[in-house]
């Protein structure tokens, strides 16, 4: 069992755990991830680590409750425990030294660029951060994310903070600036947010990383399940990414894997509501 | 008493048969096919051995259990003489007597199969595991030697750890397994279906060893969470046993299609994680009314029998060779076909070929004929020119094999690995580092639970001299 220390809310149905977890968190690196299981007979789920305390022996996990299993790991509270975390699991981020570098998190997808743009900054990066989501609720993390970035930008759809519209908006004024234009983007995000960064830097040759979450289950090889197609190969996004060159991925193979069990999972709902499936 | 049977008494007694699920109830339900023998019938079936000089079956056995010793204890009707002689020689009898291919091993040598049927060692293996695990309470408890003051860490929860553990232990060893996975049993659990090793058995077998005094840790992946320099200096000696857990891919077109699984996938989401099987199961599988598996051995044939189960109207074998040459069990083949599966033989897959909204709709197929012999003595299959054609597929399972998983290997480059990234291991499981042995598929590649376990017993008697010897 992995005691949760604590659990805040963080946006709607967005929370931070931080765990007891002793063997992970003195070996994590910045953009790996467990898997967690908060029950018996509950499905193994893929999380990033947010941060880790060595000293303290925890880890801090960004969870956004989406669906059943998710939510039954958001309810568990400070003093309670998580049944499985396994890992850390997955590639480290290559922190290389760009000097400029934009790291740009779309809604849940910025508690996974948190970790990796706090390392880029440590390493000397100059950090330029910008973040959305669809209202000013969903935009989550700024604070923490201006601690260390040179500039901060917030875009939503609504307009209701920051600038109206998307991410990509400010990165096409970014790259068309000399004196702020990245050398390295990391873009972490829903599948059409990662895919419209990197149709954006391509023509500019701009090396842009982007950090991939495939329907995955043991996390470790084994089952090939989150495989990817990167640069016309196949690719486990468990033990060869979660990152990879966000130019050679083929976004479309990515959405069409990640639909696979919509149709299951909407009748799974609908029948723990007790309705008839649609 | 059956010691007063005659040869010709003996010689006049016909191999039992095993009793089965009857083969249309069983291809719905995930209950275990094989019911077992009852007492009288093992009992009888085990008044076949003729007590021959040569126990050519114990060499044919990669544990060398006492075969006839056991037989003739249950011969006699001594069923805890039985249980005492078949617990010692082997850490997980009632797996054996369910999985291990008997007929190419002990029963292929027994001397009674040279003139009719061998004496069914496998069955008789499982009726004595079994009567062992439901009366443990009339079997004295296994004495414990003092501890030696030394510890070994086991990498790998599977058949060869289990094994290696349990015989360290024994020995007075103080053994930890570390486990990637949440649950125990490793590919016993997530690879072989219940319908063929229940789930409770593997419980009873991994509580046995418990009970030696074997510390388990799950959810710690060794080259993640810890690594092999960190066991080496925590530990006397480490067995690793991580298993070949890395599916080799097809390499063709329509591969990453909806609907298209790798064995290892679609067996760990139904047999691990309850998927189509467990009612409450959150975890999901696509049940396919034409289901299409690649490959001819043990794994394609659980797979393809799985399918049936969850419901498949048509579930195929796609093998490129012939019947004769698949690497299946015979009783893995002979129930497939019981339960309705459909043999697509001498074919290839070329392409998986997808419908409208991108999921798979046919595995596109090329027809194959035996050519020369390859250097494994199979005969090689070569296309037949234009004779493509599609088979109805929207659930494909690729099972042609696995390769070396690289997580622990690849943070430990200083132990030396052969030319398809398996340890390099000798025939004592020794690798290249002092007090690091390996054993299993992480040496092997892929091959049997029996062997895996083999190599477990060999490595845990080398590495019990490795620490008497002073050296560690």
């Amino acid at each position: 069992m992995y005691d949760v220390i604590s659990n805040d809310i963080l946006a709607p149905s967005l929370h931070r755990l931080v765990v007891r977890a002793p063997r992970i968190a003195p070996a994590r690196r910045a953009g790996q991830f467990v898997i967690v299981r908060a029950e018996k007979g509950d499905e193994r789920i893929p999380l990033t680590i947010g941060d880790a305390d060595p000293a303290a022996g925890t880890i801090t996990l960004f969870v956004q409750a989406i669906g059943a299993s998710t939510k039954k790991i958001v309810a568990i509270p400070a003093g309670g425990a998580i049944l499985d975390v396994a890992g850390p699991l997955g590639q480290p981020t290559h922190i290389g030294s760009w000097e400029r570098v934009a790291c740009i998190g779309g809604g849940v997808g910025t508690a996974v660029l948190y970790p990796l743009a706090k390392a880029l900054a440590e390493a000397g990066n100059r950090i330029t951060t910008i973040i959305g989501g669809r209202s000013s609720q969903y935009v989550i993390l700024a604070d923490e994310l201006a601690a260390f970035s040179g500039e901060l930008l917030v875009t939503t759809e609504d307009g209701s903070r920051g600038r109206k519209g998307f991410v990509t908006m400010e990165l096409a004024e970014l790259i068309a600036d000399p004196l702020r234009a990245p050398r390295a983007v990391f873009a972490i995000g829903p599948v059409p947010m990662m895919r419209a960064v990197a149709e954006l830097t391509r023509p500019h040759g701009i090396e842009t990383v982007v950090s991939l979450n495939p329907i995955m289950i043991d996390g470790t090889g084994m089952c090939g399940g989150c495989r990817v197609v990167v640069g016309g190969e196949s690719r486990f996004a468990c033990v060869d990414g979660p990152e990879f060159d966000g130019h050679l991925v083929d976004f479309d193979n990515l959405s069409a894997r990640l639909a696979t069990y919509r149709g299951i999972e909407a009748e799974h709902i609908c029948r723990l509501a007790g309705k008839e499936a649609a | 008493m059956s010691g007063e049977l005659s040869m010709k008494e003996r010689l006049a007694i016909e191999r039992v048969h095993m009793p089965e699920l009857d083969a249309a109830e069983r291809s719905r339900t995930f209950a275990e096919v094989n019911r077992g023998l009852d007492r009288e019938k093992a009992v009888r079936e085990a008044q076949r051995c003729i007590r021959c000089r040569n126990r050519d079956c114990v060499a044919g056995c990669p544990v060398g259990v006492s075969i006839p010793e056991f037989v003739g204890a249950l011969a006699d009707e001594n069923l805890p003489e039985a249980a005492r002689i078949l617990t010692r020689d082997n850490a997980l009898p009632a797996v054996c007597g369910r999985v291990c291919p008997q007929e190419s091993q002990c029963e292929a040598r027994c001397v009674r199969g040279k003139k009719g049927d061998p004496v069914a060692i496998g069955y008789l293996e499982r009726f004595v595991a079994d009567w062992a695990m439901s009366h443990v309470g009339e079997l004295s408890a296994e004495p414990l030697p003092a501890p030696i003051g030394k510890s070994v860490a086991v990498v790998g929860c599977g058949p060869a750890g289990l094994t290696a553990a349990g015989e360290l232990a024994r020995k007075g060893h103080a053994v930890t397994i570390f486990e990637a996975l949440h649950d125990t049993g490793g590919v016993l659990r997530y690879g072989i279906p219940e319908f063929r090793l229940p789930k409770t058995i593997i419980d009873a077998e991994v509580a046995r060893l418990l009970a030696l005094g074997v510390t388990m840790e799950c959810n710690v992946i060794i080259g993640k969470t810890l690594t092999l320099s960190q066991l080496q200096a925590e530990f006397d000696a480490v067995f690793i046993a991580n298993g070949a857990g890395l599916p080799t891919m097809l390499n063709i077109p329509g591969e990453n299609l909806k609907g298209v699984y790798s064995a290892n996938e679609y067996l760990t989401r139904v047999n691990l994680m309850g998927a189509g099987r467990d009612p409450g199961s959150p975890t999901p599988i696509i049940r396919g009314r034409h289901v299409a598996v690649i490959g001819g051995g043990n794994t394609a044939m659980d797979c393809v029998r799985t399918a049936r189960r969850l419901g498949a109207e048509r579930a195929m074998i796609v093998y490129r060779r012939s019947e004769a040459e698949m690497p299946a069990r015979v009783e893995e083949i002979k129930h497939a076909k019981e339960e309705g599966v459909e043999f697509v033989m001498l074919t290839a897959p070329l392409e998986v070929v997808a419908n409208w909204e991108g999921w798979s709709h046919a595995l596109r197929c090329q027809r194959m004929e035996l050519g020369a012999p390859d250097p494994s003595g199979r005969r090689t299959p070569v296309p037949v020119a234009g004779s493509e054609f599609d088979l109805p597929a929207d659930v494909v399972v690729n099972a042609v094999g696995t390769r070396a998983n690289p997580l622990l290997t690849a943070t430990a480059p200083e132990l030396a690995l052969n030319r398809w990234g398996n340890i390099a291991g000798d025939e004592n499981g020794g690798t290249n580092l002092p007090g690091v042995y390996a054993g299993g598929d992480i040496v092997r590649g892929g091959a049997t639970v029996i062997l895996a376990m083999g190599d477990g017993k060999r490595a845990a008697a080398a590495i019990h001299g490795y620490l008497g010897s002073g050296a560690a």
